[in-house]
C-alpha cells in the first residue's frame, strides 16, 4: 500500500507522462480523431481544459471531451446518414420521442444521443467556483431537495449508489419543481420526459486517472468547480420552456 | 463462513510487460475487488437468507430479483473477478492445441474466435464482461453481461474466459481505447492453458 501511495502522489501532476510514457505516443489528446462529418459536431469546451484544476484534471478532461464525447459524435453522424430523422429536430426532442423512432436506431439515439446530451450539459454547468445558487434556484432547492447541504449529501450518496457506469442528475420540470435521481449508462431523462437542471458523469472515465477508484472523493471536489449561474440560467429556461439538452 | 478476496496467482508487476501495469493490478484487486468482497459480506452478515449459501447459489438466488440488485451486483462481480485473475497469466496469449481444434471446429478459425469475442466486448455499452463459454449444446460461443451479471446467472454456459471491460480495468494503460485492450487481452495475457473444456 505504501507503494500505491507513493505513486497515487504522482497523480495530478506534469509527472503523468513519465508514469505512463505511452501517453507520449499519442496524437493530441483534446483534437481525438475526427468524427465522421454529418450533421452534428462537438461542442467546444467553454474554457480551458485545465479550468477544472485540481478538481478534474487537465488531461481527464481533454480525453473526456476529445474522445469519449467525439466517439458519440462520431455515431451519430453515422446514424444520420440512414435516419436522418435524428438531426430533423433538436436532440431533446429526439430524446424524448425515442419510442417513436425506429427500431433500428433506438440504440444509438439511446447511447450516444444520450451521451451527447449529457456531455453537452455537462461541460457548460462546469468551469465555475461552487458556492452556491441565488434567487428563484436557491430557494427550490430549499423547498424540493431540503437546502443546499442536503442536496450536496443525498446528489453525492446517488452517485456513489450508480453501479457500474451512469450519472446522477437533478431534474426540473416547467412549474420549477426539482427532483433528484440517477440513471445507468448515458440515458437521459428526456428519454422519460423530463428535463435535466444538471448532472455529474460517474462512468470510471469521468475520474479514474485523478481518483481511481475513489468515486466519492470526485463527487465531493466535483462541486468546488460548478458554475451555478450556468445553472441559473437552465433553470429560467426550463421555466420558460426554451432548455434544450 | 465470511468470503475473502483470493490472493492473484502472480505478482502485481507480473503482468507489466504484457500491457496491464502495476497499478492497474494494486488497485483492480486490492480496491475494487476487495470492495465487492466487503460489500457482500456485509449483506450476508444482514440476511439469514444468504447465511451458509456459496457465491453460486448467492449469485443465483438474487439474480432478477431487483429489491436483491446489490447483493446481485457484489456477488456477481466477486465470481467474476475470481475467474478474470485465473483468466489472465504472464505467459499468456499461446493457444493449446485441443483448444484451437474446438475454436476452429465452432467458430471457423481462432481469429474469428477474437473478432467475435473483440465484438462482444466493444459492444458492451458502459460497464461489463465479454465472456467465451461453452454453451449447454456443447458449442463455444461469445456473449457479453453488463455491470457484475455472468453466464451463472444468464444459464447460458460453463464460462471458461472472462474479460472486464469496466474501465477500471483498462484507464490506466489504454484509457479509452477498448478495443487495444482487448485485443491485447486476448493475444497476450489470456490464459488459454488453464481453460478445462
Amino acid at each position: 500500500m505504501i507503494a500505491i501511495t507513493r505513486r497515487r502522489a504522482l497523480f495530478g501532476a506534469a509527472t503523468l507522462a513519465s508514469v505512463y510514457p505511452i501517453l507520449r505516443s499519442s496524437p493530441a489528446l483534446g483534437q481525438g480523431a475526427p468524427a465522421a462529418a454529418g450533421p452534428f459536431s462537438l461542442p467546444p469546451l467553454p474554457y480551458a481544459p485545465e479550468a477544472n484544476e485540481p478538481s478534474i484534471d487537465k488531461m481527464t478532461m481533454e480525453i473526456h471531451h476529445g474522445r469519449h464525447h467525439n466517439a458519440f459524435i462520431g455515431n451519430l453522424n453515422a446514424a444520420a446518414k440512414d435516419f436522418p430523422q435524428i438531426a430533423a429536430m433538436p436532440m431533446h426532442q429526439v430524446l424524448q420521442k425515442i419510442g417513436e423512432m425506429p427500431e433500428a436506431v433506438r440504440g444509438v439515439i439511446r447511447n450516444s444521443g444520450g451521451g451527447h446530451a449529457n456531455h453537452a450539459m455537462f461541460w457548460t454547468i462546469m468551469g465555475g467556483k461552487g458556492g452556491e445558487p441565488s434567487g428563484d434556484l436557491a430557494a427550490a432547492i430549499t423547498r424540493d431537495l431540503g437546502g443546499m447541504e442536503k442536496m450536496k449529501t443525498d446528489f453525492n450518496a446517488a452517485g456513489v449508489r450508480v453501479f457500474g457506469s451512469g450519472w446522477v442528475f437533478v431534474t426540473v420540470d416547467a412549474a420549477g419543481k426539482l427532483a433528484l435521481t440517477s440513471r445507468p449508462n448515458q440515458d437521459n431523462p428526456r428519454m422519460d420526459g423530463q428535463m435535466v437542471l444538471m448532472g455529474n458523469d460517474v462512468w470510471e472515465h469521468a475520474y479514474y486517472l485523478k481518483y481511481q477508484n475513489r468515486r466519492a472523493d470526485y463527487l465531493t471536489g466535483w462541486w468546488n468547480i460548478v458554475n451555478w449561474q450556468a445553472i441559473e440560467t437552465r433553470y429560467a429556461a426550463a421555466k420558460a420552456g426554451t432548455l434544450g439538452i | 463462513m465470511a468470503f475473502t478476496l483470493p490472493a492473484l496467482p502472480y505478482t502485481t508487476t507480473a503482468l507489466a510487460a504484457k500491457g496491464m501495469c502495476q497499478e492497474t493490478l494494486e488497485l483492480h484487486h486490492g480496491k475494487h475487488h476487495q470492495a465487492y468482497v466487503t460489500a457482500l459480506n456485509g449483506f450476508v452478515e444482514k440476511d439469514a437468507a444468504l447465511q451458509g449459501k456459496s457465491l453460486d447459489e448467492i449469485v443465483q438466488l438474487s439474480n432478477g430479483n431487483a429489491a436483491m440488485a446489490p447483493v446481485f451486483n457484489n456477488a456477481g462481480q466477486h465470481w467474476n473477478h475470481i475467474l478474470f485473475w485465473e483468466n489472465m497469466s504472464a505467459t499468456g496469449g499461446g493457444i493449446p492445441g485441443a483448444l484451437e481444434k474446438k475454436l476452429v471446429e465452432d467458430f471457423g478459425s481462432v481469429q474469428a474466435f477474437k473478432d467475435a469475442f473483440k465484438t462482444a466486448a466493444t459492444t458492451q455499452f458502459g460497464s461489463g464482461w465479454a465472456w467465451l463459454i461453452l454453451g449447454t449444446d456443447g458449442k463455444l460461443k461469445c456473449t457479453k453481461t453488463p455491470n457484475g451479471s455472468n453466464p451463472l446467472a444468464t444459464g447460458e454456459g460453463k464460462a471458461l474466459l472472462g474479460c472486464d471491460v469496466w474501465e477500471h480495468s483498462y484507464y490506466l494503460d489504454f484509457r479509452n481505447r477498448r478495443p487495444d485492450y482487448v485485443q491485447n487481452w486476448l493475444d497476450n495475457l489470456a490464459n488459454y492453458e488453464g481453460i478445462t473444456l
